[in-house]
């Protein structure tokens, strides 16, 4: 098989792996390659998103026979397999023409845990060991892997991630029957344990081996069962706090194959506008200092596909309405719809000058179109504007128009 | 505004030339209303004064902008000399007259300093954006790499290809500009690049090219396909010297 159609195979079965960041890392100092903290985006595929590295499986094929898996076994596909050889010469000739920022390994479980992670850590050692490269390298750790392999793979790579797949362990069981819930977290934990200890001993002692420097991450799909927007996020809140991950990815299914267990692949059509409001919900988790009861409570456990969830939280919370600019301190700021880390902190700045006002924050670039309902600047709000809550509700919905207008009659399907 | 009397100034369109002017504009007292670089044309009411570019005093008054006012300022000048931003020349000495004369102001919603951080902000995030769009070529060994920027980035660049490739020799070209970032043997230069005239690529480097193209095919996922959002991350204006979205000569 020619290099090219084991690429094409290869990179087709792993496309629907979310995780295509580059960040997180700060290594450098090989013969080729360094990281940037906060990532670097590459090009940008068909459907949007970022190319970042080149995201392609060890192999696809694979012995377990998970339901909502493109790779099952029992689904009739051609299969590759990359030799480690291959695979690094592959990454070198991309990385020096500056197509990608690094790797993105995973693999089907070709035989057994033990020799696939072998495999894919044998990949990364040329990389590393021969090549002297230093760009980024996202691995995915297999679960039911010897401890000691994970660990191999842990010192190459910078960040590890497991899949937690399904967002409960009912329906783990029922759509991936060969997985175990404590065969997913087990590997979590011995990352997160590798990476404390890491980074104490990096205080000790100068030439520390690194584990996965840029931390550890999770993914799970949306859509393919029925958890609430409520069980996902307070899943997701909880991860970051006992497993220190440094991101947890939604991924809308995609009907990839026919189970009377799986929603039917005739008129099912992905999820995307509930895996945005997921996304968005999981920067208000992790950057703006929003809990997720906050945000969904057990009465309303899905988020309102029609606004976004910081407006939708404004809205349900008016009373703490509006926000006088000149004053707010930096929290309060950041909960505003529409003012970010950024602009919180260009007001805090500008504040110190002079007192502000409309024409001072567009300078400032703040963008008024949904803050506008929820400021004051020198205690007047927009001459003009319609503040009842009504008229609030009608004119944000009207802003989220262009995103919602193609998918609404899809989403209802779900929100009922 | 300056009670000085105003003038024109043309000069050599470099940096050192421009710092000379502010240097010139200092010693005589005069207070340069417009800039006129090589090759533009236009007829100005004011006396119009030719300024050689003069090395040592471009070098004094490059420390003069760290020493009497800061380092961020003069960060701040240098980084706007690179924008894009029309009669950028004016604007910035408008700034640098302030800065060393008066106190600068510091809010930075004052339109003097504002017009001058909304083109750095421009100059970064193109920069940024080059950061991984550029797509190289392998011509024998050598890298190389063409760019069709709106603002000079490629000083921005500089650091940045120069640690993630320290033993490869690559050539970047900036065609707008036309000025090339040379590295080799762990050095470097920008020069002036007039017009590169480049082979018809080797077997190996077309291979590569194509197994690219085959994997951006394959990567997306078409029941997501968004080509709105696409062209919201990555513009069209930046396709043309992308690999992915070229045809190899047959």
């Amino acid at each position: 098989m020619t290099i090219a159609k084991k690429l094409e195979i290869l990179t087709d079965a792993a496309k629907y792996d979310v995780a295509c960041t580059s960040s997180g890392g700060d290594r450098s100092g090989g013969r080729l390659g360094k990281t940037m903290p906060a990532g670097c985006c590459h090009s940008f595929a068909a459907d949007g998103r970022c190319i970042s590295l080149l995201k392609v499986l060890m192999t696809n094929v694979c012995c377990y026979d998970c339901r909502y898996c493109v790779n099952r076994s029992s689904n009739d596909l051609p299969r590759a397999m990359f030799t480690p050889r291959e695979l690094a010469d592959l990454t070198m000739d991309f990385y020096r023409r500056n197509y990608i920022e690094g790797l993105f390994l995973s693999s089907s479980v070709v035989r057994d845990p033990d020799y696939t992670t072998e495999r894919m850590a044998d990949a990364l050692a040329i990389l590393r060991e021969e090549y002297g490269f230093s760009g980024y390298i996202h691995a995915k750790a297999i679960p039911g892997a010897d401890p000691a392999l994970t660990q191999r793979l842990g010192r190459l790579a910078d960040r590890l991630s497991v899949n937690i797949e399904l967002p409960s362990s009912r329906s783990l069981a029922l759509l991936a029957p060969d997985k175990a819930r404590d065969d997913i977290f087990r590997p979590m934990e011995q990352i997160r344990d590798g990476i404390l200890a890491y980074k104490a001993d990096k205080v000790k002692y100068r030439h520390t081996p690194s584990f996965a420097p840029a931390g550890q991450s999770t993914q799970m799909i949306v859509g393919a069962s029925d958890e609430t927007d409520r069980h996902i996020l307070k899943l997701s809140e909880e991860m970051y706090r006992t497993y220190g991950l440094k991101r947890v990815f939604f991924s809308a299914y995609v009907p990839v194959a026919e189970s009377p267990l799986l929603p039917s692949p005739l008129d099912f059509k992905p999820p995307l506008l509930r895996e945005h409001r997921l996304y968005q919900s999981d920067w208000l988790l992790r950057f703006y200092h929003f809990r997720a009861d906050e945000l969904l409570t057990p009465d309303r456990p899905n988020l309102d596909l029609r606004l976004d969830p910081k407006c939708n939280w404004a809205m349900n919370h008016l009373e703490e309405f509006p926000v006088e600019v000149n004053t707010a301190d930096y929290r309060t700021l950041l909960r505003v719809p529409g003012i970010g880390p950024i602009g919180a902190r260009r007001i805090l700045a500008a504040r110190r000058w002079r007192s502000l006002d409309y024409d001072s924050l567009k300078k400032l670039g703040i963008v008024l179109k949904r803050a506008q309902y929820f400021v004051t600047c020198g205690g007047r709000m927009t001459p003009g504007l319609r503040t009842r809550p009504e008229g609030i509700l009608r004119a944000l919905t009207a802003l989220e128009a262009p995103a919602i207008a193609p998918q609404y009659e899809q989403m209802s399907l779900f929100s009922s | 505004m300056s009670t000085w009397p105003q003038c024109a100034f043309s000069y050599d369109g470099s940096f050192a030339g421009f710092l000379t002017c502010v240097g010139e504009s200092f010693r005589c007292r005069e207070y340069p209303f417009y800039f006129l670089p090589p090759g533009a044309e236009q007829i100005s009411l004011y006396p119009l004064r030719p300024i050689q570019t003069d090395r040592a005093l471009a070098k004094a008054v490059y420390a003069a902008l760290e020493e009497v006012v800061s380092e961020s300022f003069r960060r701040m000048i240098t980084y706007s000399f690179l924008t894009c931003l029309p009669q950028r020349e004016r604007h910035i000495y408008d700034v640098v007259h302030l800065g060393l004369t008066h106190a600068l102001p510091q809010d930075p919603t004052d339109d003097r300093i504002l017009i001058l951080t909304r083109a750095i902000r421009y100059l970064t995030r193109e920069a940024e954006h080059y950061k991984g769009f550029v797509r190289f070529s392998d011509y024998g060994g050598v890298l190389v790499g063409q760019i069709e920027p709106k603002n000079r980035v490629l000083p921005l660049l500089r650091p940045h290809f120069c640690q993630r490739m320290p033993e490869e020799a690559f050539l970047l070209h900036d065609k707008v500009h036309r000025e090339g970032l040379f590295y080799a043997d762990r050095k470097w230069k920008i020069r002036p690049v007039e017009t590169l005239d480049l082979d018809r690529p080797d077997q190996a480097e077309l291979e590569c090219r194509a197994l690219w193209r085959r994997f951006y095919e394959t990567i997306a996922i078409r029941e997501r396909y968004n080509p709105k959002c696409r062209m919201t991350h990555l513009p069209k204006r930046f396709w043309g010297e992308m690999t992915e979205f070229q045809d190899d000569p047959a």
